[in-house]
């Protein structure tokens, strides 16, 4: 009893994670019990796109940054056309603004569905994946299976592809879609509609651990809708400023560890993007059946745990189907596709809602079109330095537990932020040293 | 339904060798019997994949793996009886492969009677490069050998 307690010396080191998009490692280092450091790195970013894009006709540039991610393409074209589009002085209205809301409705609804059953869900069911989940859980398998294939219909069916969509361009769409196109997807979306609420149901029932942070959430905020592709950058700590001047409130900070710049409030430090941070701060925009929804369910009009955004992003996916059905029910087909373009020279901006929160983008072009050069923050970067100190509140917070057990919950942490790091390998390795 | 088979071409052409199944798709349009569908997928959903083989008595995907073997090394498995090998890996350049899709289904009861996978192996997955020498060979001798397969009796 007298003798002081040995240092714990335990190192744990694993080199594959799955049910994350591409490849990053997690460090944790425990010296006497006491975090020194967490780290969450990024090894491929997609600055090379930046280079990439430099020389490009702007009109490329939606194409080739959807292909950053397989997960969140029109994410990529919608914040490139719309920062296009706030350089040559357009603006999208009408039905040609609400297909754009639809088909992002459409990778919503794919992208969320994916991650809280086939990536997130596992962690909290105690299974190694949703393969292994599926056997238990066949029906909740099936539903979520069917929910997210309608997602990828909207977006095949607007975007011509459902990975790597064509259709979108600077000034509107190449084709817009008959109105009988989209009502063929009604009574799909109307069985979505149950079982996304059946999602948010389910969901809300999972254990959660009982961490709240005290998170600067940054969102799009539009003074009508529960953003998508338009609106200031509003955070809960202050910020309320026009997606120019996100440079002017942000900066991306290289660290040694990421191939990736974080991104943190100036003078401040990290921020949150993503569902819980649009949730928090639109919640009055979700529609009435959502509110209703999230109240049933326990949750407030604030949600600061991590672990809950599964269940928020269920939410959004309810949210998603409804908007989908309502932009349907009033869609008219323009009378063209697109409106006419006057090539200038002059600098844009873009921050749209990706599923996994704001994603900006800026360009300059030259007068005659060409990009002189390119800015894109990804959510994912955004939100890096909230995921590393989520880690250290984690870990400090279970420490006690055995390694494995340890191990699970940091990837848990990791996965609460559906990061996307995007078009890497499938790859993350976890280091835990406790000295 | 009535489909006798389906041969299903996964992965992504933007992605270097992880166009691998769409080039022998390619190849085998025009070299297949009446009643055989080719289906391109860009992806692995599952739901998508399983939707493909539906109501199809056999199918046959042909995805990019990796497993160490040379690059353009083509490799056929009965996925029907038996997962693949844990050494091959279908590649995704998406959180879930061909090889989750295969397995989800098999979990689910929605595989098809006869599944043959035939795995060409990759070599570059760079956003943006076109299929390596090696893999565009192994793509030919794949469609070749599931154009013989489809064809015998």
């Amino acid at each position: 009893m007298s003798t002081p307690s040995k240092p714990e010396t335990r190192t744990i080191s694993v080199d594959y994670l799955a049910r994350v998009e591409g490849e990053g490692s997690l460090k944790a280092r425990v010296r006497d019990g006491k975090v020194e450091i967490t780290e969450f790195g990024i090894f491929e970013p997609p600055r090379f796109y930046e280079a990439f894009l430099r020389g490009r006709r702007f009109g490329d540039a939606p194409d080739i940054t959807a292909r950053i991610c397989g997960i969140c393409p029109i994410a990529y074209q919608m914040s490139s056309v719309h920062a296009m589009e706030d350089i040559l002085g357009v603006r999208m209205d009408g039905a040609l603004r609400e297909l754009r809301r639809l088909i992002y409705c459409g990778e919503w609804i794919e992208s969320h569905v994916l991650h809280a059953f086939m990536l997130h869900l596992p962690d909290f069911l105690g299974y190694q994946s949703a393969i292994h989940m599926a056997a238990d859980h066949r029906d909740a398998v099936e539903k979520a299976l069917r929910l997210k294939k309608i997602g990828n219909d909207i977006v095949a069916l607007l975007g011509g592809r459902e990975i790597h969509p064509v259709n979108v361009k600077v000034g509107g769409w190449y084709k817009v879609p008959t109105k009988k196109q989209l009502e063929e997807m009604v009574p799909n979306l109307e069985w979505a509609l149950d079982a996304a609420t059946w999602a948010v149901e389910f969901t809300a029932g999972l254990p959660f651990p009982e961490v709240e942070q005290d998170y600067e959430y940054v969102s799009v905020c539009h003074p009508d809708e529960y953003p998508y592709n338009e609106g200031r950058l509003v955070s809960n700590k202050g910020i309320d400023v026009p997606a120019s001047e996100w440079n002017q409130v942000f900066e991306e900070v290289h660290v040694a560890r990421s191939n990736a710049l974080q991104s943190k409030v100036r003078d401040r430090g990290s921020y949150h993007v993503g569902p819980l941070a649009r949730y928090s701060l639109n919640f009055e925009k979700l529609s009435p059946r959502v509110q209703r929804l999230a109240a049933a369910v326990g949750l407030g009009p604030t949600c600061f745990n991590p672990f809950k955004s599964i269940v928020v992003r269920c939410l959004e996916t309810v949210h998603a189907v409804e908007e989908a059905l309502r932009l349907i029910d009033t869609y008219e087909r323009p009378t063209r596709p697109d409106v006419p373009l006057v090539v200038k020279a002059g600098e844009g901006h873009g921050a749209t809602e990706a599923p996994r929160g704001m994603l900006y983008h800026r360009y300059r072009l030259d007068d005659e079109g060409y990009i002189l050069d390119a800015q894109i923050a990804p959510p994912t970067a955004q939100s890096q330095m909230s995921i590393e100190d989520d880690l250290r509140v984690v870990l400090e917070a279970s420490l006690d537990l055995p390694d494995d057990d340890l191990q699970w919950r940091l990837e848990q942490t990791v996965r609460n932020y559906d990061p996307c790091i995007s078009c890497a390998t499938h790859f993350l390795k976890v280091e835990i040293d406790r000295g | 339904m009535g489909d006798d088979a389906v041969v299903i071409g996964v992965g992504n052409s933007d992605r270097g060798d992880d166009g691998v199944g769409a080039e022998a798709l390619g190849r085998l349009e025009g070299r297949v019997p009446p009643g055989v569908r080719l289906v391109r997928l860009s992806g692995a959903d599952p739901a998508e994949v399983m939707e493909a083989w539906a109501g199809a008595a056999r199918a046959i995907v042909v995805d990019a793996m990796v497993s160490g073997a040379p690059p353009g090394t083509v490799r056929r498995f009965d996925a029907a009886g038996a997962p693949l090998p844990a050494e091959v890996q279908l590649v995704s350049t998406h959180a879930l492969g061909a090889g989750a899709a295969i397995e989800m289904a098999r979990v689910l009861g929605r595989l098809p009677d006869a599944l043959a996978v035939y795995g060409v192996e990759g070599d570059v997955f760079a956003v943006g490069a076109g299929l390596s020498e090696a893999v565009a060979a192994g793509a030919a001798e794949a469609a070749a050998r599931i154009a013989d397969e489809l064809a015998a009796p």
